[in-house]
């Protein structure tokens, strides 16, 4: 396999410019970029449509939960958040194009904000009274529009809502040490009324406010993205369909080039710190890490769950099968690197960068940046320079 | 009409980045070495990241305070956008800070602080300690007229500072109210050479255009000598590392190898505060925040190549914006992060002061710059202000709520540039903010 490097990397990148397509190239395809935008788009859909679906159940066991706060029933709230974690990972190759999800009204500040600081929303030890659920004064009742406004309200970490303002008050922060191996252990009685922590109403209210808003916004996306809707039209007719294949690599490529290997993966290991991996309270960052990478690699292959059409893959294979092969070996080699890294996250981060678990990590993240730098030259075998990294 | 070659390329081929989203500020340029895009990694994560009380567990980030403005850099720079007032007393964090001075110089030129205060209200504490004091904002309205006949609304604040927990302030004192502005392309200004800054330098207007433009001459703490200031309103820090410790000193009040020292208002028993740790924030998370702020790329021109933007362009010409906004510089090739070399940059400032009028005033001093003087503000990335921060509020202290009223406010040496927007027919006025909104 060729050796490729991260400055190639860069000097890719350096040529800007509008894309222009090469004529030649798609005479001989066999296969149409029409095809892998439309497949593109189908996978898409179905991707929130099936996290739109677990969060509707997720929403559905929590207020249940929020009607009968029992221990029974605060585990499977707590089961529900991890299988909408599952279906909305993959979706993340869909961001940073200027799509729906973070477009000028993109809702995934309301989606999956982090890191949050948790005493912005309820109490953190030491402090009893600390967050919205405890300030009745300046919050007298918790409404939907309340924490809409409070989100990100004076800074990126004051974050209200979104899959882990509800993961905290699910897990509650986890101040046990990486090696025992336990998540946050907030009690579910923090939910009833004269049980633990103070407003367990306000608490039950902010669940199930917070779970009714994820449905709501992921039905935004499922709406964008649905057979014959505006923005979904858009990406398959209007867009040139060299402008629509660079916003499908751009998504995927700084997915896992920078936001994942960098922002989620080499940060925490640095820092070392438990607070700040992906989702700090219910320990279950690896499958973040590990579904991030999924979400980039179906985007190349095409593939989601029961859908495999016409891809990105396909197209490489027909313009440079030597590219194409050498890229499926990063993949497989990226996926076994990932998968080596300890579970949870905050043991493998737990020795910094320096340990033998720490290397680890460093191997995955090397191997997400070189799997970035790929799709950087798949997208320029194809006639397409990406540019925003 | 046609575009330059290039010129949607604002922070140059290595420095822009093609991104109009809500994140279209927080990307690092093109060029990066593999070891600085992770270290820009890391600085994002403590330019973001919460501070707390010390001692903590968590130590990398404790020794928040105890007088502070916001806990983090992002609060105010949200997004690494920009700040703006609060919009009702209290709110915190939101990027609006008062600079306190008086009329006395220190052996460097700078203007000495309140006795009391120092050069900063810092209106929170960290728990169990009062804040130094608060403010509140109020807003006069002025109706500005058109030869027109059409007019627009301008809002001039006033401040008012009370609750002082520590004592009377200064009876000569000023106040500066600083917005915190959006970090994009600070590393490329800050290699452009000075030779280059100051060949547009004016002092005595020998050209009679009623321009002049002045270099701000400022202390830098590191060499222990006077440098061209670059940046902040006034021109008053020379290097994006002191701005930057500047900020973690004034702002959430900790320390570092520039600024050692805690600052409490006179009168305050600082012996029971625990440090964070000497200094508070270490040279390796320095140097990272620093390559952070360096390091972010500029958004590329939207529209820049419409009819409407095109013609915007000649009127911004033509009535002189340009004689301060200055289009196009090129950077030098010895600057120390090799990406931001040699770029042919387009940050519409000339980073020189000038005077802007009595309207604009703040009457603080700050080294060079006279109460009247204000750095020209870089243009570029202005049109995306909404989309990262949700608001358009511009000029030092956010009084301005879109380019219109921005323009609007200017006098002094852009009175005529302004009174010849105002004569503008009302679809030149909107080519030219069309421009201004581009860019």
């Amino acid at each position: 396999m060729k050796k490729l490097t991260l400055t190639k990397f860069a000097l890719a990148l350096g040529i800007m410019g509008v894309v222009s397509c090469n004529e030649d190239n798609d005479d001989k395809l066999s296969i149409s970029k029409s095809a892998v935008i439309e497949n593109y788009a189908e996978i898409v859909y179905q991707n929130y449509l099936d996290s739109y679906n677990d969060a509707v159940n997720l929403e559905t066991v929590v207020n249940v939960f929020v009607s009968q706060p029992t221990e029974a029933n605060f585990e499977n709230a707590k089961s529900a958040w991890k299988q909408a974690r599952e279906s909305y990972g993959t979706t993340e190759a869909f961001r940073f194009v200027d799509g729906p999800i973070d477009d000028e009204n993109g809702p995934e500040a309301l989606i999956n904000a982090w890191p949050l600081d948790e005493n912005f929303i309820d109490y953190v030890e030491g402090v009893s009274d600390s967050g919205i659920i405890n300030d009745l004064v300046n919050y007298p009742s918790i409404t939907k529009q309340l924490l809409i406004d409070l989100n990100e309200d004076g800074g990126e970490k004051n974050i209200s809502v979104g899959f882990h303002a509800i993961e905290f008050l699910l897990w509650g922060q986890d101040l046990t040490a990486p090696s025992e191996e336990l998540a946050g252990l907030r009690p579910y009685t923090d939910f009833v009324d004269g049980g633990t922590a103070d407003n367990q109403g306000r608490r039950r209210d902010y669940l199930s406010i917070c779970a009714g808003l994820l449905t709501e916004n992921l039905q935004y996306l499922v709406d964008a993205w649905a057979p014959g809707a505006a923005y979904r039209t858009y990406f398959t007719q209007e867009l040139s369909e060299d402008e629509a294949l660079k916003k499908m690599f751009n998504g995927a490529a700084i997915l896992v080039y920078s936001e994942l290997a960098i922002e989620r993966v080499n940060v925490a290991l640095f820092n070392q710190d438990q607070e700040d991996e992906h989702s700090c309270f219910s320990d279950n960052t690896h499958r973040d890490v590990r579904l991030n990478l999924q979400a980039s690699i179906n985007v190349y292959k095409g593939t989601y769950g029961n859908i495999s059409g016409p891809s990105i893959a396909d197209l490489v294979a027909e313009v440079n099968p030597e590219l194409a092969l050498e890229i499926q070996g990063v993949i497989t080699d990226v996926v076994v690197k990932t998968d080596a890294t300890l579970i949870p996250f905050d043991l493998a981060i737990a020795e910094g960068p320096e340990s033998i678990e720490g290397a680890k990590v460093t191997a995955a993240k090397t191997a997400m940046q070189l799997f970035g730098s790929e799709l950087s030259y798949a997208a320029n075998s194809l006639g397409i320079t990406l540019n925003e990294l | 009409m046609k575009p330059e070659e290039g010129e949607y390329l604002s922070g140059g081929k290595n420095g822009t980045i093609v991104n109009n989203s809500e994140e279209a500020f927080g990307f690092f340029s093109r060029g990066l070495t593999s070891d600085q895009e992770t270290d820009f990694g890391i600085g994002n994560s403590f330019f973001r990241q919460s501070w707390i009380t010390a001692p903590a567990t968590a130590t990398a980030r404790d020794g928040l305070g105890p007088f502070f403005n916001a806990i983090s850099c992002a609060s105010c720079h949200f997004k690494d956008g920009r700040g703006r007032a609060p919009e009702y007393d209290g709110e915190l964090g939101t990027g609006l800070l008062l600079r306190l001075s008086t009329s006395q110089q220190d052996v460097h030129g700078a203007y000495l602080p309140d006795p009391v205060y120092g050069g900063q209200l810092q209106d929170v504490a960290i728990n169990g300690v009062d804040a130094e004091a608060a403010y509140t904002i109020s807003y006069e309205y002025i109706t500005e007229m058109y030869p027109d006949g059409s007019s627009a609304e301008l809002r001039k604040p006033t401040y008012n500072i009370q609750g002082y927990n520590y004592g009377d302030m200064t009876s000569d004192l000023h106040v500066s109210p600083r917005v915190a502005n959006q970090m994009i392309g600070m590393g490329l200004l800050e290699a452009l050479s000075e030779s280059t800054i100051l060949a547009a330098e004016d002092i005595t207007d020998a050209d009679a255009d009623g321009i002049s433009g002045k270099a701000n001459y400022v202390f830098d703490r590191t060499s222990n000598t006077i440098k061209l200031g670059r940046f902040g309103w006034k021109a008053n820090q020379p290097t994006v590392r002191q701005q930057v410790a500047g900020a973690f000193s004034g702002d959430i009040g900790l320390t570092s190898s520039i600024f050692p020292k805690e600052t409490f208002p006179s009168g305050f028993d600082g012996s029971t505060i625990i440090s964070g740790g000497e200094p508070e924030v270490p040279d390796t998370v320095l140097d990272r925040v620093v390559l952070y702020s360096s390091t972010l790329a500029v958004p590329a021109r939207r529209d820049y190549d419409t009819d409407e933007v095109l013609k915007g362009k000649q009127i911004f010409n033509n009535i002189a914006c340009a004689k301060c906004h200055t289009p196009k510089f090129t950077t030098n090739n010895s600057y120390y992060i090799e990406a931001n070399r040699n770029q042919e940059i387009r940050p519409y400032t000339d980073l020189l002061l000038h005077d802007m009028g009595e309207g604009l005033a703040d009457h603080a001093p700050d080294f060079l710059a006279d109460g009247n003087e204000w750095r020209t503000q870089p243009l570029w990335g202005i049109g995306l202000i909404s989309v990262v921060n949700g608001h358009t509020y511009l000029l030092h202290d956010g009084r301005a709520r879109n380019i219109e009223e921005a323009i609007l406010w200017h006098g002094g040496e852009a009175e005529n540039a302004k009174n010849e927007f105002k004569s503008l027919s009302k679809e030149e006025r909107d080519q030219l903010i069309a421009f201004v909104q581009s860019l």
